[in-house]
């Protein structure tokens, strides 16, 4: 097993017939069973075409009613990303993945709350999608250096998750799902909700969860682990050297009003219980500590 | 994106909500024909600059002559702005604003900001006018109403009259308004934070707004040519408007250990790694997802800007970006620039082996670092030798 996508899931993907959605679509189908996960395609004003022969519609809802896909991955541009996911929303589908950056704020503050009472989960944007190594790939992450496994991963980053894969790969311990949240101050699965999945998924064992400044996500999961998690965690937490009130990157790395600084988060998560590291270089071999035990 | 007070003033206005009357001036003479044009007995002289608590750094003076406004202006023009906001070097001051005197009854606090937690627009209201927020809210949290706004039915009258209750506003309807017009300003124009502080209550008991703060959503600005039209270049960094060229993601810190590396989060975690070890980091740098040769070579001339530079740490985990079209870069880049400082490189992620063999190959001094930790000591060492 593992959470929210396996060998099984259906995917169409929206702004599938652009530069950046072909490239990732192509990758995606060539990783694992990707030929068989991958069914479509949505491009307004392109149905009846084809990709790498994948059938792309009109419509997400059409998409859905012709190939059963119930996941949707999204490389759509900014300014229309938002009513992309607001479709796939409308069309009832179990998860959105938005790998689209640059999204505005007030776009998504109004998609969330259309989101309210919906059973669609979104995870992003602007994040690199989520993996379960060597059965599906959605997103941009680059698959050879996932290694299948029992350890699950969660990060606002994208090359600070392959980071923490790669150590954990290195060190011959394979992952059961990662997931890569997104970097925006307004977006859809936090921490906290990943962590539930990983925490009732009998093929988890521990997780690696991966931080940065800006928000307090990291300490509302922390507190939920304290309280609930039956597996170790493993944390950190980028951005002990970020000066306040600079956005670093991520929209929503940035420490404002004096919160959302790293040395909070960490000593919020310590407190908890969670095996934090203070070195990015670590996070695998910490993971590898506490697993001895 | 952040903007003067005049022309968030501006902003104001166009949505209804009252400021006192004011011209913005380029110099004292400009200052005085000012004064003359709004008439009165006294003036506020106000240093425009993208910061706050101008007030105790002397960039706010009122004036009861006209002399008194050139000698203010003329004072204030050029001079280095020194407040808790913009670091020990401060800012130079070439904008003022001056405004007609206005006399005040009750100062109050107004502002609005994206709130992560709720996922919504948030209004606070406090009694403590002139006062940070972040003060208030340490200190007397009861003192701020705070009111999250659902985006379907906007800041309602009952809510808006409610918070201006709550804060000891007698005209509360009045007040609503005022509050409504605001939330329409900070949504219509994508904004990602406005405060009002103070907004007075003044003698002959109207409300005015007596500073205006406004910082928008970068990400969509593509809808507000309006507003680009405001940014002032003169008030950032000259060395992230050239990254922002180039589209790479730069600020400058005050270390001495440059780092290129790709994506935010590894950014981020390679300044601090640097910091672990005993360095520096110099600057955050993500040179993004899909970063060409010419956007490498851009990324070095930028670190190299920086005469405190002693080592560059090159740290790149390439996941779209293959490990040998960023190694073909580095190597272009460092023959281009004339590299005089220890150059540590760490590659790892697609294609990293033919990445390395690259390096290796060009017969420059690179260091190579074999994971994180060693590159970020190796770069250290090198810092610290240089």
């Amino acid at each position: 097993m593992s959470i929210l996508i396996d060998r099984n899931t259906k995917v169409m993907t929206q702004g599938m017939t652009g530069k950046v959605g072909q490239f990732h679509t192509t990758n995606c189908i060539a990783y694992a069973n990707g030929a068989d996960c991958f069914v479509a395609g949505v491009t307004p004003g392109k149905g009846g075409q084809s990709f790498q022969n994948v059938p792309i519609y009109d419509s997400v809802a059409e998409a859905k009613k012709q190939t059963g896909a119930t996941v949707s991955v999204i490389y759509v541009p900014p300014a229309y990303a938002a009513a992309a996911i607001d479709e796939a929303v409308d069309a009832d589908l179990d998860l959105v993945i938005c790998i689209t950056e640059g999204i505005p704020v007030h776009d998504m503050i109004k998609t969330r709350r259309r989101m309210q009472g919906r059973r669609t989960r979104l995870i992003g944007p602007n994040c690199p999608g989520l993996i379960t190594p060597d059965e599906i790939k959605i997103g941009i992450m680059p698959g050879h250096i996932h290694r299948k496994g029992r350890i699950g991963v969660v990060s606002r980053s994208g090359t600070l998750t392959y980071e923490a894969v790669g150590q954990l790969t290195a060190l011959g311990l394979g992952q059961s799902s990662c997931v890569g949240i997104g970097g925006d101050p307004i977006n859809g699965m936090k921490h906290v909700d990943v962590m539930r999945l990983f925490n009732d998924d009998p093929e988890t064992d521990a997780v690696i969860m991966v931080g940065e400044i800006g928000g307090s996500d990291e300490e509302t999961c922390a507190r939920w682990i304290r309280d609930n998690m039956k597996k170790p965690v493993v944390g950190f937490i980028a951005g002990l050297t970020a000066p306040p009130g600079k956005r670093m990157g991520h929209a929503g790395a940035i420490i404002s009003g004096g919160q959302g600084g790293a040395e909070e988060k960490l000593a919020v998560m310590e407190e908890c219980g969670i095996h934090i590291t203070r070195n990015p270089a670590e996070m695998g071999r910490m993971m590898q500590k506490v697993l001895k035990g | 994106m952040k903007i003067h007070e005049y022309q968030g003033k501006e902003i104001l206005r166009q949505y209804g909500v009252p400021t006192p009357r004011g011209v913005a001036c380029f110099s004292a003479d400009e200052a005085v024909a000012a004064a003359q044009s709004l008439g009165g007995v006294s003036w506020v002289v106000k240093a425009q600059i993208h910061a706050g608590g101008r007030g105790k750094g002397g960039g706010v003076k009122v004036a009861r002559s006209l002399d008194e406004v050139r000698q203010f202006a003329g004072r204030m023009l050029g001079m280095r702005l020194v407040t808790h906001q913009t670091g020990p070097e401060g800012q130079v001051v070439r904008r003022l604003l001056v405004e007609e005197g206005i006399s005040i009854d009750r100062e109050f606090y107004l502002g609005m900001v994206v709130d992560r937690e709720s996922q919504r627009v948030a209004l606070l209201a406090s009694s403590e006018g002139g006062m940070e927020i972040e003060e208030v809210a340490r200190e007397s949290p009861e003192k701020i109403c705070t009111v999250r706004i659902d985006p379907e039915t906007g800041l309602t009258g009952k809510d808006a009259e409610e918070a201006a209750r709550s804060i000891g506003i007698e005209d509360a309807k009045g007040a609503a308004g005022l509050f409504q017009n605001l939330y329409r300003a900070f949504v219509e124009k994508d904004a990602m934070l406005a405060e009002i502080n103070p907004l007075v209550l003044t003698s002959n008991g109207s409300l005015l707004a007596l500073d205006a703060k406004f910082n928008f959503d970068s990400n969509a600005l593509f809808r507000h040519p309006e507003i680009i039209a405001y940014r002032d270049l003169d008030e950032e960094d000259p060395a992230e408007i050239e990254a922002s060229k180039f589209d790479l993601s730069y600020i400058s810190l005050d270390g001495d250990i440059a780092c290129l590396v790709n994506g935010a989060g590894l950014a981020m975690a390679t300044m601090d790694i640097i910091k672990l070890y005993g360095g520096n980091p110099a600057n955050f740098l993500d040179v993004g997802g899909g970063a060409s040769r010419e956007k490498v070579t851009e990324a070095f001339k930028l670190m190299l800007k920086n005469p405190r530079l002693k080592a560059i740490l090159v740290n790149i985990f390439g996941g779209i970006m293959r490990c040998d079209v960023i190694a073909e870069g580095i190597v272009a880049a460092v023959r281009e620039v004339h590299l005089e400082v220890p150059l540590v490189v760490r590659l790892e992620g697609t294609n990293v082996e033919l990445g390395k063999k690259i390096l290796a190959d060009s017969g420059l001094p690179i260091i190579a670092g074999t994971d994180m930790a060693d590159a970020a000591q190796k770069a250290v060492a090198a810092a610290r030798g240089a």
